[in-house]
């Protein structure tokens, strides 16, 4: 008898857990793999194509299913190590030369306006019409470089961006080693250059 | 005093240096051989330039149009010729280049016609696109355009105007002798934007160390019977900051990512109200301002100079010492030293400092962070600059963030009492200015996946239009086709016996569509050939005889020269074969 109520006792917790645990599966289900999320966040979303894959979504896909995390030269080495760091993985060098960030550049002069650079921008940074000039919108171009192969007069070049007032940034501060072996017992002084009482 | 003032947390007292520059009054600067004005002034949108190279500008003429709501407007700061629209370094501390027009003056410094107006009979949006139209900055330091922060907020009744007269970076003296010399405009000035806002209360700050500036501001409020109050603050740096005045003037302390605005509380310098006096009642716009000259100089005084004129050429009037060996702009403090010595005056340019290191003496490097606490205790802000420190130097930048790094004035006060004589302030700067970059960054490849998303969906969406309406089509195509084959079976069923109508029945549902097609490609047929009797030559039908010789002669000719065979008569036939639906 007393085994009898025993497995009635068990049988009952398990049709409750198994009960709770199938809402719970239903109830809090996850769309999707928050990972390809993650690792899609990281990267640079030129939709380039360097890495092999027709965008940066499905690399993102094949790094979660175990491809490696060095083929997004866009992404550059800050980019391999934010991977490494999110997947736990080791750090590898890229798999192919850093460059700057640059953005496409339209030679108007030489452009007969064929349209296909239009169709070959992942992210609709050409405007213009048949046989009317094309122009890049430099705000929305990701440099990846996708425009060039297309254009029949290699009227696209890429140029670096450069530095300028809005984008500069300040420097990390560096110590000066030769500066520190010179001084030692200096008083010390502060704020953006200390300051004396002038005469 | 009458009032009670609160206090600030921090803040250092470093030797003042104000005294000299303030024994003479303030001069005019001569006319410069070329001034450089940067179009890009004030915080926002990036003024176009309306002038060319070779233009004839007059004193006060527009040269640059403010683009948008927040920018101001740049005008020539005298008469002369535009010599070029160009790249110039500018005073800042990245020695970068930005647009610049050049003037050289003519030297009559001949004024465009000024119209002065009574700004009380405009309505309120006209004052302020006035003031836009006029350039007028915030000339405390920040120059964020003066209109923009002249608009009462609807939700939050504002309680009062502060004006920033406190001054408080060593040697800097200029607002001290505009308050001295010119207080009856400064008080005018106050007075549109009291007009404008609204306030309950208009607060007038003034370190203490500046008695004269405040005597002379307190006649000119009676003179002019305004109900400003003067103050005068406990002079301690920063107490200049907007921020720290406001919390001394009023008490309240405004909270990180908020505006003092959101408090009831705006603030202005004392010299944007002057600029903006003039701007509205003399229609003058902002084309010079007050630079103090001193540090490492024989005669420091204060001039009137004119946006544009160059750093070295102005800082010649106060007789540098030889051992000069640079410029900074701004105070020691928060100032910075300029790339080189052509760099221009801007409105932003409060003070110049001769720069040596007599005066300031190299700074001894820096020494590990002994977590004393000295910075958090001197931070006006209530910061806590060595733990922020930590994490800028190991590029942690979230953790910068958790600490509010975005709350730090840069004002200098950690790196002044650091006992490891650590730069604090480049390192936040330095952060600040990564995690900007980053969101920069960030707002660009989230754009770029909106749109390539969106360019994906669109060319999903053109495939899925294109195949519904091919489908369409042949749906189209089959009913009618349906139709016919109906008929046509109609018209069999007309010629056959009756009986054998229901026995062919399954077989008449098969054999109409291969009737249709039949007579489909039977009808594309006689349309092409159609087609191709229409398609004669135009120009040889309605010729003269003389013409059809012509004709006739050339085509000789060709053949007799080898140019072209002759047709074969056979050829027009030729197209016609492929088209047959048994090949």
């Amino acid at each position: 008898m007393d085994i009898l109520l025993a497995i009635a006792i068990m049988a009952l917790g398990a049709v409750v857990l198994g009960a709770a645990l199938g809402f719970a599966s239903i109830k809090f289900k996850v769309e999707g793999d928050p990972l390809i999320e993650k690792i899609e966040a990281i990267l640079p979303q030129t939709q380039c194509g360097q890495c092999g894959y027709p965008g940066c979504k499905p690399y993102a896909e094949a790094i979660a299913n175990g491809d490696e995390i060095n083929k997004c030269p866009p992404g550059g080495s800050e980019g391999v190590q934010r991977l490494a760091d999110l997947l736990g993985r080791e750090v590898k060098p890229l798999d192919a030369e850093e460059k700057p960030k640059q953005i496409a550049i339209i030679d108007e002069n030489t452009c007969i306006g064929c349209t296909l650079c239009i169709q070959a921008c992942p992210v609709d940074a050409i405007v213009g019409a048949a046989k009317q000039m094309h122009t890049i919108v430099a705000q929305q171009c990701t440099g990846c470089e996708l425009c060039l192969p297309p254009c029949p007069v290699e009227c696209i070049r890429m140029e670096p961006i450069g530095e300028n007032i809005d984008n500069w940034k300040w420097k990390y501060p560096v110590v000066e080693i030769k500066a520190a072996a010179m001084s030692a017992g200096d008083t010390p002084t502060g704020g953006a250059g200390g300051i004396k009482e002038a005469a | 005093m009458l009032m009670n003032l609160f206090t600030f947390k921090g803040g250092v007292k470093p030797p003042t240096n104000k005294t000299q520059s303030v024994t003479l009054p303030i001069a005019q600067a001569p006319l410069p051989s070329r001034l450089v004005v940067p179009l890009h002034q004030s915080i926002g949108g990036m003024p176009q330039p309306v002038v060319q190279a070779g233009d004839k500008v007059l004193k006060g003429q527009l040269i640059g149009e403010a683009d948008g709501w927040i920018s101001a407007a740049v005008h020539a700061p005298t008469s002369g010729t535009v010599l070029e629209v160009a790249m110039h370094v500018q005073p800042h501390p990245s020695g970068l280049d930005a647009l610049c027009v050049v003037i050289e003056p003519d030297g009559k410094d001949e004024w465009i016609a000024r119209e002065a107006v009574d700004y009380k009979s405009l309505p309120p949006e006209e004052v302020r696109e006035r003031l836009q139209q006029a350039g007028v900055v915030g000339l405390g330091g920040a120059v964020f355009p003066t209109h923009g922060k002249l608009t009462a907020s609807k939700t939050v009744p504002m309680e009062e105007l502060v004006i920033n007269g406190a001054e408080c970076e060593p040697f800097i003296t200029c607002d001290d002798l505009l308050m001295r010399e010119r207080a009856d405009e400064v008080v005018r000035g106050i007075g549109i934007f009291r007009d404008l806002l609204q306030p309950k209360k208009v607060l007038i700050g003034i370190e203490d160390n500046k008695p004269e500036a405040a005597a002379a501001m307190r006649l000119a409020v009676q003179a002019l019977g305004e109900s400003f109050e003067v103050v005068q603050v406990p002079t301690r740096y920063p107490a200049g900051g907007a921020k720290q005045l406001i919390r001394v003037l009023t008490g309240k302390e405004v909270p990180a990512s908020k505006r003092s605005t959101d408090l009831g509380v705006q603030c202005f310098n004392v010299a944007t109200a002057y600029t903006a006096w003039r701007a509205i009642a003399h229609g003058e716009p902002v084309v010079s301002r007050l630079v103090t000259l001193s540090g490492n100089v024989h005669a420091p005084r204060n001039y009137e100079v004119l946006i544009g004129t160059p750093m070295g050429e102005l800082l010649k009037l106060a007789q540098p010492h030889p051992d000069t060996d640079g410029i900074i702009m701004g105070g020691p403090m928060m100032g910075f030293l300029v790339p080189n010595a052509d760099v221009p005056v801007v409105k932003a340019t409060n003070c110049l400092i001769a720069h040596s290191e007599r005066l300031f003496p190299p700074k001894a490097p820096e020494m590990p962070c002994i977590r004393c606490g000295s910075c958090a205790q001197a931070c006006p802000h209530e910061l806590q600059p060595f733990e922020m420190y930590w994490f800028s130097r190991a590029k942690n930048f979230g953790k910068t963030q958790e600490y509010n790094i975005f709350d730090c004035i840069e004002c200098g006060c950690c790196s002044f009492v650091c006992p490891s004589r650590i730069p604090l302030v480049q390192y936040f700067r330095f952060a600040k200015s990564e995690i900007w970059a980053r969101e920069r960054e960030k707002n660009a490849s989230d754009q770029a996946k909106a749109r390539f998303e969106f360019k994906q969906l669109r060319e999903e969406r053109e495939k899925a239009d294109k195949a519904e309406k091919l489908a369409k089509a042949a749906a189209a195509q089959a009913a009618k086709k349906a139709a016919e084959a109906a008929a046509a079976a109609a018209a069999e069923s007309g010629t056959v016996p009756a009986v054998a109508a229901p026995a062919d029945a399954p077989s008449a549902t098969v054999n109409p569509e291969k009737e249709a097609k039949r007579a489909t490609i039977e009808a594309a047929m006689a349309r092409a050939k159609a087609q191709r009797e229409a398609v004669q030559p135009k120009n040889t039908e309605n010729l003269t005889a003389e013409q059809q010789k012509a004709a006739a002669d050339i085509e000789a000719r060709r053949v007799a020269a080898h140019l072209i065979e002759p047709e074969p008569a056979a050829a027009a036939d030729q197209p016609a074969a492929p088209l047959d639906p048994k090949s």
